[in-house]
């Protein structure tokens, strides 16, 4: 069995490093108070669920700002323009080649993150999903001031309906996506990355030479 | 049951002060006694079956067998003043004849309650007069809520400083609570009390329920009554079966501050429970608020045939009146007397019927710490509010075709994803291609 061998490649910087991380938590903490206010489990207690609930979501709101000035001053929101390009190669691999042990069709690459699928899906999440939730959770929040915003048309009900369908596309999109970063060529490579910055990828794959430097080697490497 | 043909009885606190025919006129405004409610001797008595009359000469009351003395008028006049809890105490604690049938939240424990049962009242700590809240001007008391809307009133004395209706915001304002407190946003819907009276009749038993047709019941051909639970009477053969209860929960209804009334001209229908009278208010009205009430139940006899609530006649008027139902014990007789006193149709066939009427909460205010909490609401079943529909409450209410659908796509994705994992588990490594 013929084997590439591997190198490392810096992939996320700091700061998009820990933009996963905290707004990983801070997700997985509006889930759980949000479903405990839907009244599926009891976990933090009914008041302290209203309060976290509210706090961390207004506070993502303020940070989330911050991502989207990040996205363009950066030029990194062309990692989400969606294409079609290697497409369908991509679904054949996940449904099919990955079964073989083939090599992915789309390896990652400084300037090129997102595969066609992730392009689709995370700009799905980031541009509809998480902006839809955020502005239906900010309105839920605000319900009292509804008059003086002049929103009084606008139905509890059906802002309620939208937040939660939200809340369920967003805890489906979690447990798809702890599952896909297991997918790397060992299960823990994915992850690695998202906490070092590097991502073993194999050789052959273009890397420019400014993603090398100022790392030794890393030790994982085969 | 209606004052009509037992005035003699009724007008001891029902206005009718010297009541003795029925060409009484109840609206004559000098007919009030001033000293019931000024005199502070604690000694003015009326003689309970004396037409709102004191005692003439001393006299016993056959119904409790208590000597009722006159007054000492010239002490009695000397000593008016500002009233007191136990000026209004006297007829507003004992409605309905006595301790806490009407009320659960007016009853006796409220003479000097603690700060646990009334956090304005307690004799130790605010220690409110009634005559605090329920000001008046040119005698006009502030605080009935039957006919006025509160919401046109709903505003605070800084607004306002001679409002003609004292409410919780009159002093609390509409954000009552810390800044930033959720419970602030919820005062657009909620009365304060619904949150601030967990539950009424905390220390004294209230009435629950009154089953009239059950009376008339003797032991060896004699009326007789039979205590029960916190020694309050279950049974008494003029007045049929009760129910007590302490630490009642009260029952939410929209309210806007007004009732509407039944009256014995209305038409009933006996296939249902006959609501006597009625919370107005709709979610949808921005003047109404969700409001605690005791819902008191019973049975009560109505007019077979021209199905109408009857009026009949119990309190005797004399030693032969046997078509009193508390002298003759015949329903028959009863209602056809009080009918014909008050003027109105009767069949002459009667039968019973279920019945409820509510009383707002709005005293016994818990102090903070004993409100009542988020999830006693905002629960998916058994909530105080699971029978109010007409408005979306989060953790009560869901949409239970979102909720299915949600969590098909939840554990699709996660059966998806477990299977996607074995079957890369599962193949064997010789078979993938390098």
């Amino acid at each position: 069995m013929q084997k590439n061998k591997m190198v490392n490649i810096y992939l996320y910087s700091r700061y998009e490093r820990f933009w996963h991380w905290f707004q990983s938590a801070l997700i997985i903490i509006l889930l759980l108070t949000g479903f405990e206010l839907h009244g599926t489990f009891s976990l933090f207690g009914f008041r302290s669920a209203v309060d976290v609930h509210n706090f961390v979501g207004l506070s993502w709101l303020i940070l989330f700002a911050f991502f989207i000035f990040w996205l363009f001053t950066t030029g990194e929101f062309r990692q989400y323009i969606p294409t079609t390009r290697k497409m369908l190669a991509v679904v054949r691999y996940y449904s099919y080649g990955i079964f073989r042990g083939e090599t992915h069709p789309v390896p990652k690459r400084r300037e090129l993150k997102h595969n066609p699928l992730q392009r689709l899906v995370y700009l799905s999440l980031a541009a509809l999903l998480l902006p839809i939730q955020m502005a239906t959770g900010f309105l839920y929040w605000g319900y009292n001031s509804w008059p003086t915003w002049g929103l009084e048309w606008l139905s509890l009900p059906v802002i309620a309906f939208i937040h939660m369908a939200g809340a369920f596309a967003i805890l489906s999109f979690l447990v798809v996506h702890i599952y896909m970063i297991t997918t790397g060529h060992t299960i823990s490579v994915h992850t690695k990355a998202m906490i070092t910055g590097w991502e073993e990828v194999e050789e052959g794959t273009q890397i420019e030479d400014w993603e090398q430097k100022e790392r030794k080697a890393p030790q994982a490497a085969s | 049951m209606n004052i009509k043909s037992n005035e003699a009885r009724c007008t001891s606190c029902h206005a009718g002060y010297g009541w003795k025919g029925n060409d009484f006129d109840f609206a004559d405004q000098t007919k009030v006694d001033c000293l019931v409610c000024h005199e502070q001797t604690g000694t003015y008595k009326k003689f309970p079956a004396g037409g709102g009359n004191p005692a003439p000469k001393s006299m016993v009351f056959k119904g409790n067998g208590k000597t009722y003395h006159p007054p000492d008028w010239n002490k009695v006049a000397q000593s008016v003043g500002r009233p007191t809890r136990k000026n209004c105490g006297t007829c507003h604690f004992f409605g309905g004849g006595g301790d806490g049938v009407k009320h659960g939240d007016l009853d006796s424990s409220m003479m000097k309650p603690n700060k646990t049962l009334d956090v304005h009242m307690g004799v130790d700590g605010q220690n409110f007069d009634c005559v605090r809240c329920h000001s008046t001007s040119l005698h006009n008391i502030a605080g009935r809520v039957y006919t006025t809307p509160a919401s046109e009133h709903r505003k605070s004395l800084i607004q306002d400083d001679l409002a003609s209706k004292i409410t919780c915001e009159s002093c609390h304002s509409s954000i009552p609570h810390k800044e930033d407190a959720k419970a602030n946003d919820h005062t657009d819907k909620v009365a304060c009390q619904s949150c601030h009276i967990p539950a009424f009749a905390r220390v004294n038993p209230t009435k629950m329920r009154w089953d009239w047709s059950t009376a008339g019941k003797k032991k060896d051909g004699k009326p007789y009554t039979e205590k029960g639970e916190f020694g309050k009477p279950k049974y008494d053969t003029k007045k049929g079966d009760f129910v007590w209860a302490k630490n009642v929960m009260p029952e939410y209804f929209w309210f806007n501050g007004s009732i509407e009334h039944l009256t014995v001209k209305d038409t009933i229908d006996p296939g249902n429970t006959v609501r006597i009278n009625l919370p107005v208010g709709s979610g949808d009205d921005p003047n109404s608020r969700i409001f605690p009430f005791k819902v008191h139940r019973g049975k009560l006899p109505y007019d077979k045939v021209n199905k109408n609530l009857v009026i009949p006649h119990l309190f005797p008027k004399g030693k032969d009146d046997k078509a009193a139902y508390w002298k003759g014990f015949n329903w028959g007789k009863a209602i056809a007397y009080g009918m014909e006193y008050a003027g109105l149709q009767y069949s002459g066939e009667y039968d019973f019927v279920e019945t409820e009427y509510v009383f707002p909460s709005t005293h016994m205010v818990a102090p903070k710490e004993n409100v009542v909490a988020c999830i006693e609401c905002h629960s998916r079943s058994e909530g105080r509010l699971a029978k109010l529909s007409g408005f979306y409450m989060p953790s009560r209410d869901r949409f239970r075709v979102l909720d299915t659908i949600g969590w098909i796509v939840v554990l699709g994705s996660l059966a998806g994803v477990l299977l996607h994992g074995l079957v890369r588990v599962f193949i064997p490594k010789d078979r993938k291609r390098g």
